[in-house]
C-alpha cells in the first residue's frame, strides 16, 4: 500500500468527522481526516478578532447530564471516546425561558421546572403534556431504519393548545431543524430529549475546550489529520468511490469514506456529480447572529437569570426561510456569563442573539452593501431581542460596549461549506448514512443526530456500522 | 492463564470503556448487564478491545458467551491458552 491509501478518508474535521476518526483510529485503522480550512470544528469552530476569542455556532452545549446519570448521548460519547468527563469541563446552566408575548415557561437542567411550569400555564393540557413527555422517553431517537412521520401530526396527537405547541416547538426547532415548520418525528425526540429531560452547559473556555480534547484523542490515536486540503471530487468507479482529487489536484484512495460534508455537497463532489439529488434536497434555513461584549457581565443590569431566550412575537411561531434579510419576528437570545462556572466567570460580558436569515439576499450584496446591512440590521436584531429581557436603558449598554460583531449565511457557508449557508444541512437526514456508492458514507448534520452531542454520536455511529462492526480489522 | 487473570483482563477493558462504573464488587456468576450499566455498544467495545489488546477473536455468534465474568473465563481462557 502506498503513502497516500487509507482503510478511511474522513469528509471535513468537525465535531462528526473527528469522533468518526478517533473511533477508527483508536481501533488500527489507517485514518485521515482532510478539512478545507484552517481549523477544526466546522460550524462549532472558533475565531479571535483583536485578541478577543469567539465561538461561531455554540451557545450551549445540549444533552447535558449530571455526573453519575449513565445511559444517555453524553455518556455514551464519552465511553466510546474513552473521553473523561472532566476534560470537557462542562458548566451548567442557570436557567431558559421560552418567551412569547403573553406567556413565558422556565426551564432548567432539572426537567421538574418545565414540567411544573407548563402543568401552572396549561392546566387543561398537562395531562396530554405528560403522555407525549411520555412517548418521547420511550422512542428510539437513534434507530437507523425509522420511517419518517410529522412531529407536528405526533404532537397535536396530545397537544390542542396552539400557543402549548408553538412554544415547544420554539426551541426544538432552532436548535436543529432544517425543515420549514415541522420536523420528523425522530429529530424532535432527539431534540426535546437534548434541551428539556436533558439540558445545557459550556466549557467556560467554550468550544475550544472540546475541539482540543478530541484532537488531542485523534492524535495519540494515530489518526493524520490534512488541514487546508479540501475533497473537490469523489471519483465513481464501478459503484464505488474509487479515489478522492483533493483540492491542490492531488489524488488519494481510501477502502471506506466518510463525508460530513452534507448529503448535497457530497452529492456534488461526486464524479459523475448527482446533481438532481442535491438540488432535491438541499436547506434553505439559515441565520444571522449579533455579538456584542461589553466591559461588565450583563448581571450588571439585571440580565442575571436567563442563559438562553428563545422568543417570538407572532401569533403562530413560523420557523421558515426569512422571506426579508432577517426575520427578527422571533430568534434567540444566548447569555454566556450565565452558565454556573462555579465561582469562576468569562473576563468580559457577552450577548448574543440569533434570528432567522435570508441567504439570497445576503449573498448578493457587495462588499459594502454588506458591512453596511450588517450595521443596519444588528441595530434592529438586538432591539426586538431586547424587548424579551429585563429593561435596560439604551446608555448602559452603549456605555459598556467594547466590541461587535456578526455573523451571516455568508459566515456560516464559510465555516460549514453548505449551500445556501443552510445551518443544519438538509431538510431530509439520510439515517443510515448510505449512499449510492457502497463505500462512501454519510455522518453529521445530514446524518440526523443533532447537536454538539448528536454530532459525535453520529460520527461514532457510522464509524461503528459501516465500518468496525463489519470489518473488525 | 487462570480462570481469575483472564476475568482481570476482561475487568481491565470494562473499566477502561466505562470508568464511571463501579467494579469493585461485581459478581462472578451474575449477568454482566444485570450489575452494570453496559449497553450493546459497549459489549462491541469489549469484543473488539479483546482484537486489538489481545488478538483474541470472538465471531457474533458467541457474544453470548461474554454475559458474565464466570462465562467469560470460561469462554476466553482456551483462547489465550491457544495464543501462549
Amino acid at each position: 500500500m502506498n503513502a497516500s491509501h487509507y482503510d478511511a478518508a474522513i469528509i471535513g474535521a468537525g465535531m462528526s468527522g473527528l469522533a468518526a476518526g478517533i473511533r477508527l483510529a483508536h481501533f488500527g485503522k489507517k485514518v485521515c481526516i482532510f478539512e478545507r480550512h484552517n481549523a477544526s470544528g466546522g460550524l462549532n469552530s472558533f475565531y479571535s478578532i483583536a485578541g478577543r476569542k469567539f465561538d461561531v455556532g455554540l451557545h450551549a452545549m445540549t444533552n447535558y447530564v449530571p455526573p453519575g446519570v449513565k445511559g444517555t448521548p453524553l455518556g455514551k460519547l464519552l465511553r466510546q471516546l474513552r473521553i473523561d468527563r472532566e476534560e470537557f469541563a462542562l458548566c451548567p446552566q442557570k436557567q431558559s425561558r421560552i418567551a412569547f408575548p403573553d406567556c413565558s415557561l422556565r426551564f432548567t437542567n432539572d426537567f421538574a421546572v418545565l414540567d411544573a411550569e407548563v402543568a401552572s400555564k396549561f392546566p387543561q393540557q398537562t395531562d396530554g403534556w405528560r403522555k407525549l413527555v411520555e412517548l418521547v422517553r420511550t422512542f428510539d431517537d437513534v434507530s437507523l431504519d425509522a420511517k419518517p412521520v410529522s412531529a407536528h401530526a405526533i404532537v397535536a396527537q396530545y397537544i390542542t393548545d396552539p400557543l402549548l405547541t408553538d412554544m415547544i416547538f420554539c426551541p426544538v426547532m432552532y436548535y436543529g431543524s432544517a425543515q420549514e415548520r415541522d420536523m420528523e418525528f425522530g429529530q424532535f425526540v432527539i431534540m426535546f430529549k437534548a434541551l428539556y429531560l436533558e439540558g445545557f452547559a459550556r466549557p467556560l473556555d467554550g468550544v475550544r475546550v472540546i475541539i482540543r480534547v478530541l484532537l488531542d484523542k485523534y492524535r495519540q490515536a494515530g489518526g493524520e489529520r490534512r488541514m487546508k486540503s479540501g475533497v473537490a471530487k469523489i471519483i465513481e468507479r464501478e459503484g464505488k468511490a474509487a479515489a478522492l482529487i483533493l483540492d491542490d489536484g492531488s489524488e488519494i484512495t481510501a477502502d471506506h469514506v466518510i463525508s460530513s460534508a452534507g448529503y448535497p455537497e457530497t452529492m456534488q463532489m461526486c464524479e459523475p456529480a448527482r446533481n438532481i439529488e442535491a438540488e432535491s434536497n438541499t436547506g434553505m434555513l439559515s441565520f444571522v447572529e449579533t455579538i456584542s461584549t461589553f466591559k461588565l457581565p450583563p448581571a450588571s443590569w439585571g440580565w442575571d437569570k436567563d442563559t438562553i431566550v428563545f422568543f417570538n412575537d407572532s401569533d403562530r411561531f413560523d420557523y421558515v426561510r426569512a422571506r426579508k434579510q432577517v426575520d427578527t419576528r422571533s430568534g434567540v437570545i444566548c447569555l454566556p456569563n450565565n452558565f454556573d462556572y462555579a465561582g469562576a466567570d468569562l473576563p468580559e460580558g457577552l450577548f448574543r442573539v440569533t434570528c432567522l436569515a435570508n441567504y439570497d439576499v445576503w449573498s448578493q450584496l457587495t462588499e459594502r452593501e454588506y458591512q453596511a446591512d450588517k450595521l443596519r440590521w444588528f441595530l434592529e436584531i438586538q432591539r426586538s431581542a431586547r424587548r424579551f429581557l429585563p429593561r435596560v436603558a439604551n446608555e448602559v449598554l452603549t456605555e459598556n460596549l467594547l466590541a461587535t460583531d456578526m455573523f451571516t449565511p455568508r459566515t456560516v457557508k464559510k465555516f460549514t461549506g453548505h449551500l445556501n449557508g443552510a445551518i443544519y444541512g438538509a431538510p431530509r437526514k439520510i439515517r443510515d448514512g448510505r449512499t449510492h456508492l457502497r463505500n462512501l458514507y454519510l455522518c453529521g448534520t445530514d446524518q440526523g443526530f443533532l447537536g454538539i452531542v448528536g454530532a459525535m454520536l453520529s460520527g461514532i455511529s457510522m464509524a461503528n456500522y459501516h465500518i468496525l462492526q463489519k470489518n473488525p480489522g | 492463564m487462570t480462570k481469575e487473570a483472564c476475568q482481570k483482563l476482561v475487568i481491565d477493558i470494562i473499566s477502561d470503556i466505562a470508568p464511571d462504573e463501579d467494579l469493585s464488587a461485581v459478581k462472578t456468576d451474575v449477568r454482566l448487564r444485570d450489575q452494570l450499566q453496559l449497553d450493546s455498544m459497549d459489549f462491541l467495545d469489549i469484543v473488539m478491545e479483546l482484537r486489538k489488546r489481545h488478538g483474541i477473536e470472538v465471531p457474533e455468534a458467541d457474544y453470548v458467551q461474554l454475559a458474565s465474568l464466570d462465562s467469560c473465563a470460561a469462554y476466553l481462557t482456551p483462547k489465550f491458552q491457544a495464543k501462549a
